[in-house]
């Protein structure tokens, strides 16, 4: 019998493995050290050795975006990197978006417009919409619905995603 | 069955030649990595037959676009956002463009690379019948040395490349000589980002004194490689595009590719697609005129 949640993704399982290694990488502005298996997924790294779960996993396929993070400042799926990858990049997830003003404002625009519902695809939605903002500061509904295009959402319809961000250029969330 | 990471090795030896001297040293045993947007799918289902790893992610030697009088060479590691950010790619190779444009969603475009795509060998590879009508050229590098080939002939059988097991594609090659040319991409998918094509469309086409002199089609998801469709284009060739022309063209094109029924489509639909996909471009490039 095949069950879906536990069949997914490569385990995890860490007990004290020689064939870990030492990584060192930034993550929300802070050096972290962490022993993982070079093939570990960052998404995993993040989630179960850092402790920080805002970063979701959705299909674990890189379909769904509801990973996504910024690594160097570029926004990546985490369930598609290899940790060894990440090593010696900043990485950005949703707790250090948060920990910046303007990124409330962005959260605050999905508040007011309902642009989040179960809010498994939020942090996801956040991270690839402050991305765009970061390239296209008044962005159009089209560009707006590219940009968020590889980020799954089964509740809203998109329609009030779309509508949160174009409230946050309006609020001038990037400038 | 899932994979367990432990299971795996992954190194990062750096410079280019490291990595080449290390596939020399065992041919076969290393699987390159790159952005992993196919490799580590497959890793997470378990299905990932290479246990040994190496990553080339990054590697400056391969991440540049390097623009020559009469070629571009484009880096096998530059990523489709690249190629999308590329004045160049955008200016005189659209179709390259707008297949990055469509080829996952903004974070996948962010780690897929060019030569990841090819070496993956998908029949249904967004940029690769782009590739087919610019007539690409690649640089394949190795201890040995390096070679130059058409991509042309690259893929010999579905998922079957011409690449050698110690070698690394360096770079695609692109003739800068399209300038003149009516450019037309189409992808028939269920969504526009994140969906693998059920029909996909590459087309150049050059009309002069109201003829047709040159048109290039190539075809993505319609047989076990991407495909060139030459039959099409000879019926085409030094004709006016005129409406009984266009219906035989699009009829040469349902009957040149090979489609299959899989999980995306039917044969048959996908070969009604490619029919009308064809007399979609003719129609526009008619209208050029």
């Amino acid at each position: 019998m095949r069950y879906f949640f536990v069949t997914k993704g490569p385990m995890t399982k860490s007990s004290g493995d020689r064939s870990k290694l030492e990584i060192v990488l930034t993550v929300n502005n802070k050096v972290v050290k962490v022993r993982a298996h070079a093939m570990d997924r960052l998404l995993d790294v993040v989630r179960q050795e850092l402790g920080l779960t805002g970063t979701k996993e959705g299909c674990g396929e890189g379909e769904c975006g509801s990973c996504s993070v910024l690594m160097d400042g570029v926004l990546v799926n985490s369930c598609l990197i290899p940790v060894l990858q990440a090593k010696g990049t900043k990485i950005v997830t949703i707790e250090g978006l948060a920990a910046n003003g303007r990124v409330c404002a962005l959260r605050d625009a999905f508040l007011d417009c309902g642009g989040a519902q179960c809010g498994i695809c939020t942090p996801g939605m956040i991270l690839a919409a402050f991305h765009l903002l970061k390239k296209k500061p008044k962005p159009t509904a089209e560009e707006i619905r590219e940009g968020l295009s590889g980020n799954l959402c089964r509740c809203t319809g998109y329609a009030q995603i779309v509508e949160a961000v174009m409230e946050a250029a309006r609020r001038g969330v990037a400038t | 069955m899932r994979a367990y990471p432990a299971d795996y090795e992954l190194i990062r030896p750096g410079a280019l030649t490291d990595v080449l001297l290390l596939l020399a040293r065992e041919p076969g045993a290393w699987l390159p990595i790159a952005g992993g947007t196919d490799l580590m799918v497959q890793y997470a289902a378990g299905k990932l037959l290479g246990r040994k790893l190496v990553s080339i992610w990054n590697l400056p030697e391969l991440r540049r676009i390097e623009v020559f009088p009469d070629e571009i060479q484009i880096g096998a590691a530059c990523t489709y956002t690249d190629l999308r950010e590329s004045e160049i790619v955008r200016d005189e190779f659209a179709l390259l463009s707008s297949a990055a444009s469509w080829t996952g969603g903004i974070a996948n475009q962010n780690q897929g690379t060019i030569g990841g795509n090819i070496v993956n060998a998908s029949p249904a590879a967004d940029s690769l019948p782009a590739l087919l009508v610019y007539e690409a050229e690649l640089f394949l590098v190795s201890a040995r040395g390096e070679r130059r080939v058409p991509y042309t002939n690259f893929h010999v059988d579905y998922r079957k490349t011409q690449l050698a097991a110690d070698e690394l594609i360096r770079a695609v090659c692109l003739a800068r000589r399209f300038s003149g040319y009516y450019a037309h991409a189409r992808k028939v998918g269920p969504r526009k980002s994140q969906a693998i094509a059920k029909v996909c469309l590459a087309a150049l086409g050059k009309i002069e004194k109201d003829v047709a002199t040159d048109i290039r089609l190539a075809m993505g998801s319609v047989a076990p490689v991407p495909v060139r469709l030459t039959e099409t284009e000879k019926a085409l060739r030094g004709k006016r595009i005129v409406p009984e022309l266009v219906r035989l063209a699009s009829q040469t094109a349902a009957k040149e590719i090979r489609p299959i029924d899989d999980i995306r489509s039917t044969a048959r639909y996908r070969a009604a697609v490619a029919g009308n996909l064809v007399a979609e471009f003719l129609e526009r490039l008619g209208s050029q005129i």
